[in-house]
């Protein structure tokens, strides 16, 4: 499969949605684009099974390489492996249901799409991309279509908090940026990870260059203490924004935290693990506490992300091939969860025009599917077997148990014991929202519409494909976990 | 048989050529500047052309005149950038009373800049920037009815001689001391003697002030505010894009014996340029003033670049300033034009530009956002070849005080889209209309700013010529 196509079919779409005046056209340009791409994401699926099971075990398949610039060696070098394929399913499946819970935006309708093309494009460069050139070309392509989207059609303190994420992001990028300079001059002149992944760098020099990208990448996925811009973020961002930023952008750092610091430079890894742990222990426990005091459903939604993203952090500091193929499940699990969990609150907020719990009561009377959603998407949230939070979960606590000293068992209990208070915040909220007796002015509302429907179900079909059959993303995600781990203890 | 000259002094020619047409023009019944004006718009692309003419390279009067296909190619960017104001100024300069005169004086500077570019001998540099100077004091001074602009004006002309004579007291230092004026006669004799390091410092000065690199920065905001948007365009790209070009030569040809006494110069005052550029840019209101504070700021970063003492950096500086003319000029452009039609030209008179005049608001954005330095715009290129310029020396404190000050400058360009896409105004700026000559300029610019950098020949091409 030529992946190139991923990239044309955004930029076409984004140039048919700029072209084009009428906003219905636009719309379905934009839904149509975003199909055709989750049909290709699941071609690409079918295609690397394929050639795996053809027995070709090269690390990446489908691999392109062309100059870029000769005299500093920057090649478009773009391939895929298992993690890159799950992470490009997951954005297409995220950007479909953006598309579709976003019918209603009317104010500069055309300018919204763009930029939601265009974030999409983002994410499908970064994952795809071998160089870490062109990787932070795509990392950083994404920053002014949050920063506008949140800006112009948030809600809230919407301009503070776009100036937030995007400060913060910037930083996050000025520090991979560094990371990425000093890697570069010193494995010969290269951007290409797989060069520098057979370039030898001292163990000191790791130590130094670490860091830097670990933490640039951490403030993309809300690694404690950086992940302030979350709350604000999310809860400021209309509703496609917040399933982007929480489904796509905060993965966008979880593979760079792993792909780029932990693959690149293993001995940085295990010189820092220790600190990952605690910071990703202290961002599920404090997560899931900063949750319980939350009222309105976005910052609750935020905060358990923070929780949430942190079990993935864990699982890479972890440092075992279970725990690294739960921190990559875990993402995608998050996710698709995160992503349905802001759209079943733009739903609900759309028709109460609030968003704080004590504010709302009984809605499954009224709609019936919407608050069956966010039964279905709080259950996932607290780990219910036989959806995808549970499967992922599960892995990382797995995999952390192999360690077997009292410091990563006491991190594992730890990050198992915010399990029941997700429960308690899950269960609050979402029996207060849909629960109860219902308000007299909430009788007269209406259930979903064909779009909202066909969006929940997208995510939903992601979160049960995967909560019922983990094995096909377990296959596709333990192959790249073994290469990362062969490279921490050779 | 065509004598040398004429091929090497092409450029030289044809900038004389049209500057005594203007002068006939003058001296003649006259022309009103709506037919004037796209007579000059070609010349000055027939300018732009004839660098392309043909690839020569050699010397004329002993050494006195260079030319390489690399001063060529300075020499094309600088007469792009001069074409594009002449185009995107139109507004301005179909208004002005005295068309003529003012291409006569740009054009003249032009001339200085591109002897300047040239020179082999520090007399003729130093005749040479006089001429690249002064007639800029004169443009400045070109709103003949505000009073900013003569304060502008006598700014420019003080400081401007104030650099000189600390340049003529560097110069005569190093002749004393090497008893050469020759450029490729200097390298041999400098042997870092405590009165040549007192020397290369005071021409150092005299650099830093025309770049306006802090400490000597402080004529900037105010040139840039009182002189017109045309001649501020002029004095932020082209001014600063040819000082910077000889700047290198001199630091990597000429002075490369001192390389250590002014890598640290480099080193300290790219960090203060870039600290202090930013962090004023972040209090401005006044739209000039912001980009010049910018564009200060902007210096810090090639100052980055420069420090690298390779011709990776040397690349990455023309490839930026390529970029930065069509970045910078987009964005002056808009201020000229807003600032012709509804004399507006603050950041809170900006708030909701992009509800009356969507197509400004776009421009402006992208440029801001290439001045920033976010993909997917040239600037993105051209500041990380910069930053990946400045790693080469093993010195990674420098691009971790560039990066961080990159979060600072994307904090005050955003203040901008802010008030442009976000902010609510109950007196917006009204819709206007943009003449097709200045639209058909601000697409060009765009269209130069999203592809430039994806465009890796180019860049691949500077290098060969540098190297």
């Amino acid at each position: 499969m030529n992946l190139h196509i991923i990239l044309l079919l955004p930029l076409l779409t984004a140039a048919g949605v700029l072209i084009s005046s009428n906003k219905q056209v636009i719309r379905m340009i934009s839904l149509f684009g975003s199909l055709i791409q989750m049909g290709l994401a699941l071609a690409l699926y079918f295609a690397f099974t394929a050639e795996r099971t053809a027995g070709i075990a090269t690390q990446m398949l489908f691999e392109q390489n062309y100059t870029l610039f000769t005299s500093l060696n920057i090649h478009y070098h773009i391939g895929v492996d298992g993690i890159s394929v799950a992470m490009i399913m997951l954005t297409s499946f995220v950007v479909v249901a953006g598309v579709l819970v976003s019918w209603n935006i009317e104010k500069m309708t055309r300018e919204f799409y763009f930029l939601l093309v265009l974030l999409a494009l983002g994410a499908y460069g970064f994952f795809i991309s071998l160089d870490l050139f062109v990787m932070f070309f795509f990392l950083e392509i994404s920053v002014i279509p949050k920063y506008l989207l949140i800006g112009v059609w948030g809600s809230g303190k919407k301009e503070y908090a776009a100036n937030k994420l995007a400060l913060m992001l910037m930083g996050g990028s000025a520090l991979i940026l560094v990371g990425m300079l000093i890697l570069y001059f010193n494995a010969g002149h290269t951007f290409d990870i797989q060069q520098i992944s057979q370039s030898v760098i001292g163990g000191r020099l790791q130590n130094i260059i670490f860091p830097f990208l670990f933490l640039g990448f951490g403030v993309f996925t809300a690694l404690f203490p950086l992940h302030t811009w979350v709350p604000d973020g999310h809860s400021s961002a209309p509703t496609a924004g917040s399933m982007f930023l929480a489904g796509i952008s905060m993965k966008l750092g979880g593979y760079g935290c792993l792909r780029v610091a932990t693959y690149l430079l293993p001995e940085g890894a295990k010189e820092y693990a220790n600190i990952i742990i605690v910071l990703s222990a202290i961002a599920i426990i404090y997560g899931a506490f900063a949750t319980m005091m939350q009222k309105d459903l976005k910052y609750i939604n935020a905060y358990s992300s923070v929780s949430h993203v942190g079990f993935s952090l864990l699982g890479i500091g972890m440092l075992t091939q279970t725990a690294i193929t739960g921190a990559l499940m875990q993402m995608v699990s998050h996710g698709l969860m995160t992503a349905l969990f802001f759209a079943v609150i733009g739903m609900i907020y759309d028709r109460t025009h609030t968003r704080m719990t004590a504010e709302m009561g009984g809605l499954l009377k009224v709609m019936p599917f919407i608050a069956t959603i966010l039964f279905i998407v709080g259950l996932c949230s607290l780990g219910l077997p036989g959806l995808s939070g549970f499967v992922a979960e599960m892995t990382v606590f797995v995999g952390s148990w192999e360690n077997a000293d009292t410091f990563h068992r006491v991190a594992t209990l730890l990050a198992c014991a915010s399990i029941v208070v997700t429960a308690v915040y899950i269960l609050r909220a979402v029996g207060q929202t849909a629960m109860g007796p219902i308000r007299t002015e909430h009788l007269s509302l209406g259930d979903a519409k064909w779009n909202e429907k066909l969006a929940a179900i997208v995510l939903l079909a992601g979160i049960l494909a995967i909560g019922i059959m983990p094995y096909w993303l377990n296959d596709l995600l333990t192959g790249p976990a073994k290469i990362i781990m062969d490279r921490i203890h050779p | 048989m065509i004598p040398d000259f004429i091929y090497l002094m092409r450029s030289e020619l044809v900038v004389t050529l049209i500057i005594f047409f203007l002068l006939f023009v003058k001296i003649g019944k006259g022309m009103r500047n709506s037919s004037l004006l796209p007579v000059i718009q070609f010349l000055l692309l027939v300018n732009f052309l004839s660098h392309f003419a043909c690839h020569c390279s050699g010397n004329l009067f002993g050494n006195m005149f260079l030319v390489t296909s690399l001063i060529t190619m300075q020499k094309a960017i600088l007469s792009l950038a001069v074409y594009l104001i002449s185009l995107l100024c139109t507004e301005w300069l179909k208004k002005t009373e005295h068309l003529a005169e003012f291409f006569l004086l740009m054009l003249s500077a032009l001339l200085g800049m591109f002897f300047l570019l040239s020179s082999g001998n520090l007399l003729i540099f130093y005749l040479s920037l006089e001429l690249a100077t002064i007639p800029v004091a004169a443009m400045a001074n070109f709103d003949l009815h505000k009073r900013i602009s003569s304060e502008a004006a006598m700014k420019m002309i003080l400081s401007s001689a104030f650099s000189s004579g600390i340049l003529l007291f560097g110069i005569s230092l190093v002749y004393g001391s090497t008893g050469t004026l020759s450029f490729s006669a200097l390298p041999a004799l400098l042997n870092g003697s405590p009165l040549q390091i007192m020397g290369f410092v005071f021409l150092f000065t005299a650099f830093a002030f025309k770049l306006s690199i802090v400490p000597f920065h402080l004529w900037t905001a105010d040139v840039y505010e009182g002189a017109p948007v045309a001649v501020t365009s002029f004095l932020s790209v082209v001014s600063k894009g040819a000082i910077a070009f000889v700047f290198m030569t001199f630091l990597y040809k000429v002075f490369q014996p001192l390389h250590t006494t002014w890598y640290n110069l480099i080193f300290i005052l790219s960090i203060i340029t870039m600290v202090i550029g930013n962090l004023f840019a972040l209090r401005q209101n006044n739209i000039k003033r912001f980009l010049a504070f910018s564009s200060i700021a902007q210096v810090g970063f090639i100052l980055v670049g420069i420090s690298s003492n390779d011709p990776g950096g040397m690349t990455a500086v023309i490839f930026f300033i390529l970029v930065y003319v069509f970045s910078n000029l987009a964005a002056f452009g808009v201020a000229d034009v807003i600032a012709v039609s509804t004399g507006k030209e603050t950041i809170e008179d900006y708030k909701g530009l992009y509800a009356t005049n969507p197509f400004l608001g776009w421009i402006l954005a992208l440029s801001l956002f290439s001045l920033a330095g976010i993909p997917p715009t040239a600037g993105f290129f051209g500041k990380l070849f910069l930053l990946t310029a400045g790693a080469s020396t093993g010195n990674y404190w420098l691009i971790i005080i560039a990066g961080l000050n990159m979060v600072i400058s994307l904090y005050y360009y955003l203040k901008l889209v802010r008030a442009m896409f976000m902010d609510k105004n109950e007196n917006p700026i009204p819709k206007i209309y943009v003449n097709r000559t200045v639209k058909w300029a601000m697409v060009l610019c765009a269209l130069a700013i999203i592809l430039l950098g994806m465009f890796s020949w180019l860049y691949d091409h500077i290098h060969s010529l540098v190297a």
